[in-house]
This record gives C-alpha cells, sequence and structure tokens, in this order.
C-alpha cells in the first residue's frame, strides 16, 4: 500500500508540473490570436453549438486563408458547455484562465451567458453571443447598466415576442392566444412577456399560460387544461427538444389551432420529434433564413453547404457574423488586447453581415429586421419579414 | 366554466394520468420486488429503464425489428444486464453494511447514465414511430392509439408477473425469501438463483416500460431514467414497498394526481406533488396503502 500512494504522489505531482508548464510557457509572442468559443457541443441545444462551431471555422478558415488578422492568424478553442448555465460559467473560467483567449464567442442559450457573463466581465474579455437574445445579457437588471464586455448579434426578446403578436393578430387573425412557458430558461419566459405585452395591446385576450420545465416528458396533461379555454393560436417559445414532443402531443389531443414560437425551434430535429404532418400550420420568428438574397449570403450559403452538405441554420449564419465582427474588431484595435477588442466592437457601425447590417446601440444590441418562418411538411419557408 | 366541460376535462386528463401512471407501475414493480427480496433500494433500476429503451432503440433501428419483437429484445437485454449488476454489483455486497449497498447502487446508476453517454453521446435520440399513433374520438374525449398500446401492455405484464410470482415454482421461491431468507436457505432454496431471477424479472419489466415510453414520446437520453426512476421509487412506497399490487395502484395513482394537478392546479405544482405525497405517506402510513392488512411480500 506504502509503495502505491508514493507512486500515486509522483504521479500528482508530475501531472501538477506539466500543467503549471502548459500554464506559463508560450503564450507571448505568438503568431496566432486565440479566440474561444462556449458552446452547446453536447445536451439538449446540441445542435445549436455544432451549427456555431462549423460556422466559427468557415469564418476564421476563409480569414485565415485571405493573411488573417493583422498579420496573424485566428486560432479558435472551444469549450463544451453541455447546454447548461452552470457548465457554460465553467468553460468561460476555464477559456480565460487556461487557454488565455482575447474574446469569447457564445453561448447560444441566453440562461447560460447570463450565468457566464460575471466571469468574463471580471477578467474583461469581451464575449459576444450569437443568438442569446435575452435583455438582461448585455444589461444588468439590478443596475440598469450595460454590462461593458457582453455583445450579441442577435435582436433581442422584446422584438421576437413582439413581432410574433402582431403576426398572431394581423397575419393569423387569431383573437384569443393561450401561453406555454419553458420556466427553466430565460429566454422562454422573455419571449413569453412581451408577446403578452404586446397581444393584449392589440386588442387579444390571453386564455391561458401555463409552464414547464426542461426534459419534461408529458405534457398533455398542460395541454388538455389550454384546449378547454379554446384559444385561436398557441404560443410556445421554447427549444426544439420539448416544442417537438408539445406540437405532437397537441395534434394527438385534436388541437389544430396554429402553434408559434421563437428562434429556439430552428433544429432539423423538430420535424424528428413532432412529425412533419403535426408541424403544419406551425410559425416561428427568426433572425435569418438562408433564401435571403444578398451577395455576402448567397457566398456564404454556397460554402457552408460545400463544407458541411447542408445549408446553414440561424445559429450558423448569427455565429459567421459573430466571428467576423470579433475579426474586425481585432482589426480595428489593431491589437489583440481583450480590453481595446471591446472598445472596437462597441464602435462597429454598419457592418455587413449574413444576417443583415449590425450596428451596436448603447446597450450593445443590434439593431435589425426579423423573419417569420412557416413550416410545411417538414421544411421551413419564408412566410414574411418584418422590420423593426 | 360549465358542469360539462368540468368533467369532460377531468375524463381526458384520467385518461392521460392512467397511461402516465402504467408506466411508473412497470418501473415501480421492479423497485418493490427487489426491495421485496433484498431489503435494496435500487437505485439503478431507473437507468435499466433507460437502458431497455436504447436495446429497443437498437432493435428498431439497426435490426429492423417491429414492435413485439422489440419490446422482447429489450426485455431479454434489459434481464441479462440486470443480472450481471446483480452478480458484479451487489453479490459481493450481500453481507455489508446496508448502507454500503445503497451507495453501490448510486454507482451503478451513474455508471450505466454515463456509460450509456460514452458510447451513445449525450444527444436524446429520435425513437422511430413502429405503428402509428391513430387517435380516436369518443365525444370530446381523444385517446390514441399508443396509450391504448402502454396500458394493454402493463396489464399484459403485470398479469404475466402475477402468474409467475403466485404459480409457478421460482415465485414460490421469491415468496419463500422474500418472507425469511434464511428459513428459506434451509429448506434448500438456492437463494443465489432466486435473486438473480427477481432482477432478471424486474429488469424485462422496466426495460418494456422504456421501450413503451420511447415511443409514445419519441425521444430516449442516457439521463432519461432519473426522474421516472425517482417517482416509480416514490409510486412503489406509496402503495407499500415490496408489495407487488402496492407498486401498481401507486404508479395508477401518481400518474393521476400529477395529470389532475398540472390540469386543474398548475403544471409548475406537478412534480411538488409527486414529492409531497411521498412526505405525506411517510410520515402518516409509512408501511404504504398495502402495507398494513397484506403480509405476503415479494
Amino acid at each position: 500500500m506504502k509503495r502505491v500512494s508514493k507512486a500515486l504522489a509522483a504521479l500528482v505531482c508530475a501531472s501538477l508540473l506539466t500543467a503549471g508548464l502548459i500554464g506559463c510557457g508560450g503564450e507571448k509572442n505568438a503568431d496566432t490570436i486565440k479566440v474561444g468559443a462556449n458552446l452547446e457541443l453536447t445536451g439538449g441545444s446540441a445542435t445549436f453549438g455544432i451549427s456555431s462551431k462549423n460556422a466559427i471555422d468557415l469564418a476564421f478558415k476563409e480569414l485565415n486563408d485571405k493573411g488573417g488578422i493583422n498579420g496573424k492568424k485566428l486560432e479558435l478553442v472551444v469549450a463544451d458547455n453541455k447546454s447548461e448555465a452552470a457548465e457554460a460559467a465553467n468553460a468561460m473560467q476555464k477559456l480565460i484562465s487556461q487557454d488565455n483567449v482575447v474574446a469569447v464567442i457564445g453561448p447560444n442559450l441566453s440562461s447560460s451567458v447570463i450565468a457566464a457573463s460575471a466571469i468574463n466581465n471580471g477578467a474583461k474579455v469581451p464575449d459576444i453571443t450569437p443568438m442569446g437574445t435575452n435583455p438582461n445579457i448585455t444589461v444588468d437588471p439590478d443596475t440598469g447598466k450595460t454590462r461593458d464586455f457582453n455583445y450579441r448579434t442577435c435582436f433581442i426578446d422584446p422584438f421576437q415576442g413582439t413581432v410574433m403578436a402582431t403576426f398572431a393578430k394581423d397575419g393569423l387573425n387569431a383573437g384569443s392566444a393561450a401561453i406555454l412557458i419553458d420556466n427553466s430558461s430565460d429566454y422562454a419566459k422573455g419571449l413569453a412577456q412581451f408577446f403578452k405585452e404586446n397581444f393584449v395591446k392589440n386588442g387579444g385576450t390571453v386564455t391561458a399560460e401555463e409552464s414547464y420545465l426542461q426534459k419534461d416528458t408529458d405534457f398533455k396533461a398542460t395541454l388538455t387544461k389550454i384546449k378547454a379555454g379554446n384559444p385561436d393560436f398557441l404560443y410556445v417559445p421554447g427549444y426544439y427538444q420539448e416544442v417537438g414532443m408539445i406540437v405532437k402531443q397537441a395534434r394527438e389531443l385534436g388541437m389544430r389551432m396554429p402553434i408559434a414560437g421563437g428562434d429556439g425551434w430552428d433544429s432539423a430535429k423538430l420535424p424528428e420529434i413532432a412529425g412533419a404532418a403535426s408541424l403544419n400550420n406551425t410559425y416561428f420568428s427568426s433572425l435569418y433564413s438562408p433564401d435571403d438574397a444578398s451577395d455576402i449570403n448567397k457566398n456564404f450559403v454556397a460554402a457552408y453547404e460545400k463544407a458541411y452538405g447542408s445549408k446553414p441554420d440561424v445559429f450558423a449564419a448569427l455565429s459567421y457574423d459573430s466571428a467576423l465582427l470579433v475579426a474586425e474588431a481585432i482589426k480595428n484595435a489593431g491589437s489583440a488586447e481583450p480590453a481595446k477588442i471591446s472598445e472596437a466592437l462597441a464602435k462597429i457601425n454598419g457592418f455587413q453581415g449574413v444576417s443583415g447590417t449590425v450596428t451596436f446601440d448603447a446597450q450593445h444590441n443590434p439593431v435589425k429586421s426579423a423573419v417569420i418562418l412557416e413550416y410545411v411538411d417538414g421544411k421551413q419557408a419564408l412566410k414574411t419579414k418584418i422590420n423593426p | 366554466m360549465d358542469m360539462g366541460s368540468l368533467l369532460h376535462q377531468f375524463l381526458q386528463q384520467l385518461i392521460n394520468g392512467i397511461s402516465l401512471g402504467s408506466i411508473y407501475a412497470l418501473i415501480a414493480l421492479g423497485y418493490t420486488m427487489i426491495y421485496g427480496i433484498l431489503k435494496l433500494i435500487n437505485f439503478a433500476h431507473g437507468d435499466i429503464y433507460m437502458l431497455g429503451a436504447y436495446f429497443g432503440f437498437v432493435a428498431t433501428t439497426m435490426l429492423g425489428f417491429s414492435f413485439v419483437p422489440a419490446i422482447i429484445f429489450a426485455m431479454v437485454g434489459a434481464a441479462i444486464a440486470g443480472i450481471i449488476i446483480e452478480r458484479i454489483a451487489y453479490r459481493p455486497m450481500r453481507n455489508a453494511p446496508r448502507i454500503a449497498i445503497l451507495i453501490t447502487a448510486i454507482g451503478v446508476s451513474f455508471l450505466l447514465e454515463y456509460g450509456m453517454m460514452l458510447i451513445a453521446t449525450p444527444q436524446p435520440r429520435t425513437f422511430p414511430a413502429v405503428f402509428a399513433a391513430d387517435v380516436y374520438h369518443f365525444g370530446p374525449l381523444v385517446v390514441n392509439s399508443q396509450q391504448i398500446v402502454i396500458l394493454v401492455s402493463a396489464i399484459i405484464l403485470m398479469a404475466i408477473l402475477t402468474y409467475i410470482v403466485q404459480y409457478t415454482k421460482i415465485g414460490k421461491a421469491m415468496r419463500a425469501v422474500s418472507f425469511d431468507t434464511d428459513a428459506a436457505r434451509l429448506m434448500g432454496i438456492n437463494i443465489d438463483r432466486v435473486i438473480s431471477a427477481t432482477f432478471a424479472l424486474g429488469s424485462a419489466l422496466a426495460a418494456a416500460g422504456g421501450v413503451l415510453v420511447g415511443i409514445y414520446y419519441n425521444s430516449i437520453d442516457p439521463l432519461m431514467g432519473m426522474v421516472p426512476g425517482i417517482k416509480a421509487f416514490v409510486a412503489a412506497v406509496l402503495g407499500g414497498i415490496g408489495i407487488i399490487p402496492g407498486a401498481m395502484v401507486g404508479g395508477i395513482i401518481l400518474g393521476v394526481v400529477e395529470a389532475m394537478v398540472s390540469g386543474f392546479i398548475s403544471s409548475t405544482f406537478r412534480d411538488a406533488a409527486a414529492f409531497g405525497i411521498l412526505i405525506i405517506i411517510l410520515l402518516y402510513k409509512p408501511a404504504g396503502i398495502f402495507g398494513k392488512n397484506v403480509r405476503e411480500k415479494v
């Protein structure tokens, strides 16, 4: 036993030493600039993170092929946050303190970005989330001040909720609506709140407001309750895993009204889970459609299809824009100092991305247009475009 | 809301609750059987249910089996897994303190969950639709074919289990071991064989539940057994742990209570109600609903 514990001690010492060496060595004067990605590579929202990683890889490869930024190549360091808020904070800590990245892209889930924001703001490293739409990501709700080191490439929840309320009222002639909220997600709660405010303001009535938790599988009881109120429209601003089961079970209960949600619906898994037939007459608001006709988007769609064999989804498009924004900021700053990159990001004005033009307002939110997509036999189709 | 629609809602929630509850019942049966024999709360039982769902997934997607062969394949696979787990993890601990075995069970649970993550990745998988979900309308009430299949399968499996336990030799041996292990051994009953058989039976039932859930919700993942495992434990305690009819009734009651709470109070209170029941039962009737009168235990 004694020998074993001695060997163990030696092993621990050796691994500590190695870790120390890796930690201190080789960071200065590198000819690469390290950018972190804090993404949902596994867990319930894994398709979001995988799309993001593909798009960022593509953006960095294209930039590096053109000679990099300020004569240096961009290097992507990826950390998996398992689609969980606590893991996102750990991943952020690892990227900043172990990998010494100068900026971070991600996470995509609002709850995760908010959980990680204390860490990157403390370390003064800028973070840009491609798809975190909750307002509290860039503004601290307690003080009302903008978080200096948080940015986003997407529009914020009020806009998605407002747009869907307008569409339900004007596009679908819905007079009453029920809302089913993912109670474990800041994103879903944000969308639901602004949907409700605007739907009621436009003269609609809300017949029921129910909630569920992530990883729930049985929604029949709640849906039966909602059905009793006989709403014209059902708003489910959650993520695709639960949404798929909700849509399937709602249709099985004979609920044929239009069902709609936000960009959390945008996943190839959704038609698999819900079934293509159940998904007919469902809509979601989003930031991007691959059918958009701008040149930069056409090039991006072609390059993405060539590299990965499928059309880019909204997560890919916004992540691609996020990667380009970070690169642009490093170029404008003329430096890879995190604080200077952050200053340059705040000054971005009229930047052309694949998802539209980006100018950050004082709260670090871009001002841009939204699209409403419809599922037709399991395929997404562009329904309409709504401007801010 | 008028009385008619309230009644319709109540009946619809009853249907929802019974189909959810029959799955809890299938898992709870395994819990209760193993407890009856070994006095062990097998916390890995929820993960056997997950394992069964994955066996069913392999059978339907890779081997192309239809529903009945797939469920049998999953039950046999899980039964073998149950026997192996008992042989490797629990048998060496047979005479260890109760708490040590309990901790081993939690360890086995984690091993199965994260082992499956390693093999199958943590991404949820879409279970293929092995038969169509036809929807039947009875006036305002809606039932689909999957709910009927779940209920019918659960009833058939419970009937088979009751037959095995009551009328076969191994069933009699199980009851004897449950009643008094030492006396049973003195009568020449091979205790190890009886325990293995119990694990096989309990695991097979959980696997059947796993496949049924996979078909019903058409989504499975490596952590799917955690919450149903705990709920089934509540169901087993509710009915009286160690008592087979208790597990069936406890499962159905729990499913119906959850549906009613979601339907008439708020879905947010659903889990609180489930665990609230556990606390009330432990306070006022620790032996469970069937705990007092029925002495026979398996």
